[in-house]
């Protein structure tokens, strides 16, 4: 039995009529990337905020990094990184302010701050640039910044929402390094993404249609099952039904 | 008007009518300060608090006293002792204290005779505020005198406002705030808001012609303009018993030229402006400040330090306020205010003119 | 605590980096106090009189002359009749018209003269009714020294005198100044909180905040501190120019001052902070904020007095958080009144604070 990071057991949002996420289960376990996979609107997002302690689930259960999500949001969000979709680092500071004002935020000491932003800049080559006004890095970079801030207070588990929306394949190719070398030193990644070649990358992926999960296991195990040679023709096989787009 | 410009007003009065809250707001706001001001800002001296000092409270004194109590622009406070004096006013508790003299009554009777005399009467104001403290001491000073005899030398008239109610007053100026910067705000906000979202490129890239796609976007918020008018004058009118005999059709002309101004003036911000932050600081604090105190609305401009007084010229409200207090409360026809009416129209011209040169060299 | 300050540095950074606030921090307070003392001068001077003399006798003459000499006064000359001054009255040429009537000085021997009129423009109520006043007490000097010298009535000793206290020079600035450095924190903690917290919300970053594990207060906190420090900034550099310009300094304490001026910003950031979580866009909370700064300015005493207000008007000042600070600033620069005496406002000003900050705190919902 491997050890879970996050186990949630019938989780649902609704929003008045609406059920935006219904009844979904499963776990992620230590140190796996974990593709979260679906269509526009299927609820990716909701389902991910609700994992993070932004928005409260309204039935269900489950923990993330070992605390309850419908009483402890407070208690996960000291164990986590997250990363929005929307790029959200102060533009109006530079690299390196926006590294202090979040190890500021989780109470690391000058010291290991110090040593972080070293060891997270050099990794990024980003040595340079840590004076520079973040609004004044072109998008890969923002992005590549936004995924070191996140795990800068090393975090158990690190959420991504949409990581690489809208940039060139070759930082793609460079994100996805990062990613791997944060797994391997035991973070759990739990990504959501569009692009099917990124689901290959992941240990496992689950598919969201319609607010539920409609598949989960390797990429290997879905190809398999579905009878095809690649993630895109799982996808496309799941979300065919799908209602609700966008 | 060409057809193809219809979509774009739809658009636009959509965006409006799907956000509730704000067009609340915006409805509401300017309905409910019109009243509480009307009613409430008044700068006419009433409710003033006397004390009164007296050695012995003899007749003279007493009955003194009692005019000033039953005065209804005094209330009386009470008898104090002389070392009270200071405390009472420090407080704040009164504003003035009369003090009369152990020997007033004697006094009072040796004056009438012909005879010199100390002034039996002391009046000690509370002067930090000087408008309340003139007045009150004059009218303190005719009250305790009874200076009926001279009263009869002098016939006395108040003219255009018998009733002495402020709400006259401030009601023009009141109108001439809230419509630059409702207008003017709601503008240039959304023109801004649209730039930095990224939607104005989009429209800008459509084969309507930019002037059109910025008429189409100050319409709709004329319409909502042209409401408030509506409310405000239905108000004036009949809440606030305001005559407005000098006729409603030169108030509502008047009114729309200035509407049109201050929906220029927020295209004009708009094209300076590169954030909403920025445009609302522009449009709420720097032009609020000398909206208040530039346009005459509480200031008299004559009062105003001779350097200032051409500065007043500049600001469109002091042109709207004067026009609307002599067609709205004076009663005069529109052609008394042709002076004004021509200087907004001359500002409406420059201002669109200068905004939509601006708007256009900006696309290039 | 060290997690408090490095989120207040965030915010200065910030501001520092604005291409606007820097400036607007430090030359609105400069520009405010230089300029809308004089603005402000809302004492009734020059108010514009016209005369219809149609009894042109000595005595007309010499009321003429009595109101040309008073300082008050701008005489606008004689007017030919009645009708012409209506008509620069209402052309806002002149404030007051008096007409002295025909054979007044005539009949003034016999003591029955037709009465001198005196029509005041009341359409400003102030200057209407203190100008008559004026006019009325000149006018009625004038007539009794010459009844006086004409031995119709006896000698005119003067019955009472006026003593005026606090501001003995009758300057309406000083009374205005200190209102005007509550004006200037009133618009800036008002509207800066809130447009920053709506500008996070806007950009997204404060989504980024919310799923760390900061609390809230300390959230509130660092939104709070900034605006503090900047308010205090202000009203130093207010009242240091009104020290040097207006040779205005507190009778009482400034402390007394700094502490009321504390608790105010508190209560304006805390309302700014409270509209802001409560707003969807920006937008709403800026016509929000500025519903009320327009009522603070308008209602709380700050340019026109509340004794003037009816009965209900006066009750609703009463939640009106600047009508404390303001009765503390005026009492302590004018009249030097202690701390000790002005308790209730201070209560007042505490009970604000909390309950607005208390509310910017409950408002922000980390997890929705």
């Amino acid at each position: 039995m491997k050890e879970t990071a996050i186990s949630i057991r019938e989780l649902t949002k609704r929003f008045g009529d609406f059920t935006a996420v219904d009844r979904i289960s499963f776990d992620v376990y230590k140190g796996e990337i974990f593709g979260f996979l679906g269509a526009n609107g299927a609820g990716k997002t909701t389902a991910m905020r609700m994992l993070c302690g932004l928005s409260f689930p309204t039935s269900g259960s489950g923990t993330v990094a070992g605390f309850d999500v419908m009483r402890e949001g407070e208690m996960i969000k000291r164990h986590i990184g997250y990363m929005s979709q929307r790029f959200s680092l102060y533009d109006d500071l530079t690299v390196m302010e926006n590294i202090r004002l979040f190890a500021g935020i989780y109470n690391l000491t000058p010291y290991r701050t110090r040593r972080r932003a070293v060891e997270l800049l050099s990794r990024l080559n980003f040595l340079g640039e840590r004076h520079t006004l973040v609004g004044a890095l072109p998008l890969g970079w923002k992005q590549k910044l936004a995924f070191s801030i996140a795990t800068l207070h090393s975090p158990e588990i690190v959420f991504l929402d949409e990581p690489t929306g809208g940039v060139d394949p070759i930082t793609r190719r460079q994100f996805w390094e990062l990613i791997y070398e944060e797994a391997n030193r035991g973070t759990t990644v739990f990504v959501t993404t569009h692009y099917m070649d990124e689901a290959e990358y992941c240990a496992r992926v689950s598919i969201m249609v319609d607010g539920e999960v409609r598949a989960l296991d390797t990429p290997a195990a879905l190809k398999r099952q579905f009878a095809t040679d690649s993630m895109d023709g799982v996808f496309r096989t799941i979300a065919r039904g799908a209602k609700r787009a966008e | 008007m060409n057809t193809d410009i219809i979509p774009f007003i739809r658009k636009e009065s959509l965006h409006i009518l799907r956000d509730k809250r704000t067009l609340l707001i915006v409805l509401l706001q300017p309905a409910v300060m019109l009243l509480l001001f009307g009613f409430a800002i008044s700068t006419e001296v009433n409710d003033v608090r006397v004390a009164a000092v007296a050695p012995h409270r003899t007749a003279g004194v007493t009955e003194a006293v009692n005019r000033v109590a039953h005065n209804p622009n005094f209330t009386f406070y009470g008898y104090i002792q002389q070392n009270e004096i200071d405390d009472v006013l420090r407080r704040g508790d009164v504003t003035a204290v009369v003090v009369f003299a152990d020997d007033y009554d004697r006094a009072v009777m040796q004056a009438a005779q012909g005879y010199a005399v100390n002034p039996p009467i002391q009046i000690v104001v509370d002067a930090s505020n000087t408008n309340i403290a003139g007045t009150a001491s004059v009218y303190l000073q005719n009250i305790l005198l009874g200076t009926a005899s001279a009263q009869s030398l002098f016939e006395t008239r108040l003219l255009y406002n018998p009733q002495m109610k402020s709400a006259y007053n401030f009601v023009p100026g009141i109108m001439g705030v809230i419509f630059m910067l409702v207008c003017a705000m709601m503008t240039s906000v959304s023109i801004v808001r649209e730039k930095e979202v990224g939607t104005m490129e989009v429209l800008l890239v459509s084969p309507v012609r930019p002037t059109k796609i910025i008429l189409a976007k100050m319409i709709p918020y004329f319409v909502i303009s042209c409401v408030t008018l509506a409310i405000i004058l239905l108000i004036s009118r009949f809440v606030l018993d305001i005559p407005m005999s000098g006729g409603i059709g030169g108030i509502v002309f008047v009114s729309l030229i200035y509407l049109a101004l201050a929906l220029a003036l927020g295209l004009l911000i708009s094209t300076f402006a590169r954030t909403q932050i920025a445009a609302w600081m522009v449009s709420a604090v720097v032009m609020l400040m000398p909206m208040i105190m530039l346009s005459g609305m509480l200031f008299p401009i004559e009062n105003l330090p001779l350097v200032l007084q051409p500065l007043t010229c500049a600001v469109p409200a002091r042109w709207y306020i004067s026009a609307m207090r002599k067609m709205m409360i004076e009663g005069l026809p529109v052609g008394a205010a042709m002076t004004e009416l021509a200087v907004l129209c001359f500002m409406l011209l420059a201002v669109l003119g200068f905004a939509l040169k601006k708007f256009n060299d900006k696309l290039e | 605590m060290r997690t408090l300050l490095v989120l207040i540095q965030k915010e200065f950074l910030q501001i520092r980096r604005n291409a606007f606030l820097p400036r607007l921090i430090v030359a609105f307070p400069i520009m405010i106090m230089l300029v809308m003392p004089w603005i402000t001068a809302m004492d009734v001077r020059h108010v514009g009189v016209a005369v219809v003399d149609n009894d042109h006798s000595g005595v007309s003459r010499r009321i003429i002359s009595h109101i040309g000499a008073t300082d008050w006064f701008t005489l606008h000359g004689m007017a030919a009749d009645y009708e012409t001054a209506l008509r620069q009255l209402e052309r806002g040429q002149v404030d007051v018209i008096v007409e002295i009537p025909e054979h007044f000085e005539r009949d003034m021997v016999r003591a029955e003269p037709k009465p001198i009129s005196i029509s005041a423009n009341s359409v400003n109520a102030t200057k209407g009714s203190l100008g008559m006043q004026y006019v009325l007490q000149t006018v009625a000097k004038t007539l009794k020294e010459l009844q006086a010298e004409r031995g119709l009535v006896a000698g005119a000793s003067e019955l009472t005198v006026v003593q005026n206290r606090y501001n003995p020079s009758l300057n309406y600035r000083h009374y205005m100044i200190p209102a005007l450095m509550i004006m200037l924190m009133v618009l800036i903690c008002g509207f800066l909180p809130t447009l920053n917290i709506v500008g996070e919300k806007e950009t997204g970053t404060i989504e980024q905040i919310n799923v760390t594990p900061l609390s809230k207060l300390t959230f509130s906190l660092g939104k709070l501190v900034p605006y503090w420090l900047i308010g205090l900034f202000m009203l130093t550099v207010a009242m240091l120019i009104a020290r040097a310009v207006y040779g205005l300094w507190p009778v009482g304490a400034p402390g007394v001052i700094y502490l009321a001026a504390m608790l105010f910003i508190l209560v304006m950031s805390g309302l700014g902070v409270t509209v802001a979580n409560m707003s969807d866009t920006m937008q709403q909370a800026m016509f929000v904020m500025f519903f009320f700064v327009m009522i603070f300015m308008l209602m709380s005493g700050l340019m026109t007095p509340i004794e003037s207000m009816p009965r209900w008007a006066q009750t609703i000042t009463l939640f009106l958080p600047p009508r404390y600070f303001i009765e503390v600033m005026r009492a302590v620069y004018l009249k030097g009144t202690a701390f000790t005496e002005l308790w209730r406002c201070f209560a007042a000003l505490g009970l604000f604070a909390l309950l607005f900050n208390l509310l910017s705190v409950v408002t922000y919902k980390k997890q929705a």
